[in-house]
């Protein structure tokens, strides 16, 4: 047994450990803690498969981006975890019946059909070969023949972004801000609007089909039988 | 004994079983069946990267790329769905998202 075997069982040991608890973690924020254990975990698997472009973005996008974001979430609410865990360990033989009948099948066979310990020689380009790095050749090969994917994959995180911000954002009606653009963009004439005044009112003429006197005391004169 | 493309193969199928019974047991809480998913995400990304490595093609690795893309994009909107659903119901329990029921 050599020693990348050996590193392979401590690996696989380690995120087979924390992925056992990120599901039967009492605190979702440590069930996200060993969730970052176990992409690191699976990192350094994939770095023994010469994976090491994968292994640090995984490293970088997942432990970085994405569980930060779940730690976020999961600080910022304030849900009352006990009252989900109710039926969680009458649950539990049926899901470990399930589980263990779907490991075992697929255990069975792929340790008897997959017996290649010999890896093929990786090369995109012929003239590459022996000089080439991991890093290199996804590059030329994402570049290149998956050009039309990449820019797919650029549309969706787009709407990723968008969705995401469209989701969550909401107009607040309880703060007093004010809108600076609005406040630039305001003229004077919008504010205080001038009066022309004459200095002095002229005398009312009485109007023609009035009765006689003044109409001012003619209104309350009605009102009086 | 060395390493064989079975063990790496293996390990993606008992990871994959590991979030089944995840999903299982927190049938409730949402946030844990959201990281359930991602586990199994990368029980398939396992898979893709040992099948790259020992079948020599880089192809499994560019696979790995964009379900990295999906998967991130994924989270978001799930996390998005999730805070703008504790916002309305101060919950996140999956048995009382039943407001589409007819």
């Amino acid at each position: 047994m050599d020693v990348k075997t050996g590193l392979f069982y401590v690996f696989a040991a380690l995120l087979l450990f924390a992925a056992f608890r990120v599901v039967t973690a009492r605190n979702p924020v440590h069930a996200a803690l060993y969730l970052v254990w176990a992409f690191i975990q699976a990192a350094m698997i994939w770095l023994l498969l010469r994976a090491e472009f994968l292994a640090i973005a995984l490293v970088l996008v997942y432990v970085g981006a994405v569980m930060v974001l779940f730690l976020f979430v999961v600080m910022m609410l304030d849900i009352n975890f006990d009252g989900l865990r109710q039926g969680f360990w009458r649950q539990l033989p049926f899901a470990g019946v399930i589980g263990v009948v779907v490991a075992l099948e697929m255990a069975a066979v792929l340790i008897g059909g997959f017996r290649m310990t010999e890896p093929k020689a990786m090369a995109v380009l012929p003239q590459l070969a022996g000089q080439a790095s991991n890093t290199r050749d996804l590059g030329i090969l994402l570049y290149s023949e998956y050009v039309y994917p990449v820019q797919i994959a650029a549309v969706i995180l787009l709407v990723a972004i968008i969705a995401a911000i469209a989701l969550t954002l909401r107009e607040r009606k309880d703060t007093k801000h004010i809108g600076v653009d609005a406040q630039v963009r305001v003229k004077s004439r919008d504010r205080l609007r001038v009066v022309q005044l004459a200095a002095t009112k002229p005398a009312q003429a009485p109007a023609p089909d009035a009765p006689a006197g003044d109409p001012a005391p003619a209104a309350p004169a009605e009102k009086k039988p | 004994m060395t390493l064989t493309l079975g063990h790496f193969l293996s390990l993606g199928a008992i990871l994959f079983a590991l979030s089944i019974i995840g999903i299982f047991l927190n049938r409730k809480n949402l946030i844990i069946l959201l990281m359930a998913i991602e586990l199994m995400l990368l029980a398939v990304n396992m898979n893709f990267v040992a099948f790259s490595y020992y079948l020599g093609d880089m192809r499994g690795q560019i696979f790995v790329f964009f379900i990295l893309t999906v998967a991130a994009a994924e989270s978001a909107i799930g996390l998005a769905i999730l805070v703008q659903l504790f916002r309305n119901k101060s919950n996140i329990n999956v048995d009382e998202l039943n407001s589409l029921k007819g």
